[in-house]
């Protein structure tokens, strides 16, 4: 980037008051989610109290913690319009092995598997990330086909065996009761790792770069930006993220068998896409994607407590993630208009360094006719 | 007016798309080949009527599902509410049967119900132009969840052996050798095999697929056929629901559980782009051969038969990276 591409100060203030106008717009979307989800625990802890019981609340906590973990990971992803289908088969893999490794080797230090099971997911979200970004074909397709090689792999390694919780080690197994000061441990330490994501994808400049591959690929690849590098970092992090959260998916459940977190990615989808990250890229933040999957974890702990039967559940989160998308759609919509109307020179403009605000103009042309660029092979 | 514009469109997609097609079904064709090879070789049994009678058994359901599939991602969009569309049936159907509805009132009311959940998918996509992927997403667990409220934690069984034959039974005259559902898959191929290569609705589906905003300037109603292909989806899945029902005799809230994918598997697999505009009923016709042929000889020699993914993923990866592949070396070749 050369200094004459630099703006001047003027269009500099302008395109500030833009961002700050985008960045409102988020915080709009975020507190949303906020509100609903208020609304939600309000409603419920009226009709029954024992909704806000300490206990029920760290059990929300800690079922939060594995989906927002993995709702992180998808969201580097998906902003770089990309999708990664294969984290159900990646979290069962890990969860097997890790498991196993308990059973095999007593005594492994837990870091240990720790670090196992995060390469384990790493080494899945690497081929993951060479296939789409080197080899330039769709990471649906991709994502698609590993996630049943990955799931077939599991199947081969695990066959009909399964690991009980009564062979793993009793520090690992209360890893998800810890607490301190009544919060659960793995709940601060998601909150943590989810914070420096945000802090990210907010700041650093290849966090922003990831922004401004969903926004338009093809404009990213002419300005420069390493575009292959960055998607295969963003699926090396989410395969990774997976593997970690396999671990704690063996740390939570009594038995681990081969269907361990089979049909998982499609609800992480839904987290995420309900947290307001765009599923054809280039807008959406990490708090707003672990608030979507804290509002559907509290749902359903919502709907036990209040003894509506859990067979609703499903069609609660349908309808929520369908509402979710069309207010996307508006907001996004409304967003660009407003742009335009307050930049006339924004064609001259040429914007350095893309904000969210780029997002918003160049969504409703793709989410109409995706198919119409054919820029989703980034 | 409409002709000037659409000509140079349909002119200029043909002979590529074609020449691609063709390449693509050859290739799959010696799959299945080799797959009829291997799998004689490895058991006798592979080529009998009665284990042809069983593939077509096992698979005839996702066979009928991957034609409205292959339409709407050929036209750009995808649907990934199938497999919740069929649930949602199935379920429906076992419920009306246990309040005592007559079977035809409830196939009836199903069949509504197929194009109800089709045209919600098809106005969401087309009225509101939201992504179809994330509102297929958001149905896939609406419908799911309806056939988990309708039915619970129930199961139906009791429905009359004349109707659950239907879902076990040979077709008459056809040697034992043919299930209901094949024969249905033959007949809805042909058909949609004519729509989509030999009439000006099948290319208009090509063209929105190529290019929306051209096939909207050339005079193609995109919504209405996009909605219509939506809701033919949701028809022919609330079909495979009642053919899914009757062959398990079982109406339960998680039939067909997860086959979305497989669908979209099998629909890659034919060399369906996902990007839209190409792809055609005969590869389609071949990827559920191959999906089925390599399913049944796994199954035929002892190899772990859950475990058949790892096949069905490698394919849809070769699927992708074969034409990259091949585009690179004639590339090289040429300079």
């Amino acid at each position: 980037m050369s200094a004459a591409t630099l703006p001047d100060s003027g269009q500099r203030a302008e395109r500030a008051r833009d961002a700050g106008l985008a960045e409102r717009v988020f915080r709009i979307r975020e507190s949303g989610i906020v509100a609903v989800l208020v609304i939600f625990v309000a409603v419920t802890t009226i009709i029954k109290p024992r909704f806000l019981d300490v206990s029920n609340i760290q059990f929300v906590l800690v079922d939060t913690s594995t989906f927002a973990l993995l709702a992180l990971g998808q969201t580097l992803v998906v902003i770089s319009r990309n999708v990664d289908l294969s984290v159900g088969s990646v979290v069962g893999l890990s969860a097997y092995l890790s498991a196993s490794l308990f059973a095999d080797h007593p005594g492994i230090p837990i870091p240990v598997v720790f670090l196992a099971g995060l390469g384990i997911g790493l080494a899945c979200g690497i081929a993951n990330g060479i296939m789409v970004a080197v080899g330039r074909v769709p990471s649906l397709v991709v994502t698609l086909a590993t996630l049943y090689i990955i799931r077939g792999i599991d199947i081969l390694i695990v066959g009909g065996n399964e690991v009980d919780a009564s062979s793993l080690p009793d520090a690992f197994i209360n890893i998800p009761k810890d607490t301190v000061v009544g919060i659960p441990v793995i709940a601060i330490a998601v909150a943590v790792v989810i914070a420096i994501g945000a802090y990210y994808l907010r700041t650093y400049r290849s966090g922003r770069d990831l922004y401004a591959i969903g926004s338009n690929p093809d404009a990213a690849r002419l300005a420069g930006l390493p575009v292959g590098r960055r998607v295969l970092v963003a699926f090396a992090v989410s395969g990774g993220i997976a593997g970690v959260a396999g671990v704690l998916w063996a740390s939570q459940f009594p038995t681990i068998n081969s269907t361990a977190g089979t049909g998982y990615e499609l609800q992480v989808v839904s987290a995420v896409v309900v947290g307001g990250v765009a599923i054809f890229g280039g807008s959406g933040t990490a708090t707003g994607a672990a608030l979507g999957a804290l509002l559907l974890t509290t749902i359903n702990s919502a709907l036990y407590v209040l003894g509506i039967s859990s067979f609703w559940d499903q069609a609660i989160w349908g309808f929520l993630l369908l509402v979710a998308i069309a207010l996307d759609q508006t907001i996004t919509e409304r967003l660009t208009s407003a742009l335009r109307s307050r930049k006339p020179r924004s064609r001259t403009a040429g914007p350095r360094h893309p904000g969210p605000k780029t997002s918003g103009s160049g969504k409703p042309g793709l989410t109409s006719s995706p198919s119409s660029t054919g820029t989703r092979h980034a | 007016m409409r002709n000037l514009s659409e000509r140079p469109l349909t002119e200029r997609l043909r002979p590529a798309h074609f020449q691609s097609v063709l390449r693509w079904e050859t290739g799959l064709a010696v799959v299945v080949a080799g797959i009829l090879i291997i799998g004689s070789a490895a058991s006798p049994q592979f080529l009998t009527g009665n284990n042809l009678f069983n593939l077509g058994l096992s698979n005839g359901e996702i066979a009928i599902m991957t034609l409205p599939m292959a339409l709407i991602i050929i036209s750009g969009e995808i649907d990934l509410s199938v497999a919740s569309i069929l649930g949602m049936s199935s379920a429906l159907l076992g419920y009306l049967w246990n309040r005592g509805w007559p079977m035809p009132a409830i196939f009836a009311f199903v069949a509504v119900v197929g194009l109800a959940a089709g045209a919600v998918n098809g106005l969401l996509v087309t009225r509101l132009r939201l992504p179809s992927l994330a509102v297929t997403i958001g149905t896939l667990a609406l419908y799911r969840g309806i056939a988990t409220i309708i039915l619970g934690p129930n199961t139906v069984s009791t429905f009359p052996a004349g109707y659950t034959d239907l879902g076990i039974n040979a077709v008459p005259f056809t040697g034992n050798d043919m299930t209901w559902s094949t024969l249905i898959f033959i007949v809805l191929a042909i058909i949609f095999g004519v729509v989509l290569h030999a009439t000006p609705l099948g290319r208009s589906v090509y063209a929105m697929g190529a290019s929306q905003e051209a096939a909207q300037f050339a005079g193609i109603r995109v919504k209405r056929i996009k909605t219509g292909l939506f809701m033919l989806s949701g028809f022919i899945c609330a079909l495979a629901g009642v053919l899914w029902t009757f062959r398990l005799d079982t109406a339960v809230q998680n039939n067909g559980l997860g086959l979305e994918l497989s669908v979209v598997a099998i629909v890659l697999l034919a060399g369906v782009s996902i990007f839209g505009g190409k792809g055609s009923i005969i590869g389609v016709v071949l990827a559920v051969l191959a999906f089925a042929g390599i399913q049944n000889a796994l199954l035929l020699t002892n190899f772990n038969q859950e475990a058949t993914g790892i096949v069905t993923g490698a394919l849809l990866l070769a699927s992708v990276f074969l034409p990259t592949a091949g585009r690179l070396f004639r590339r090289l070749s040429h300079s």
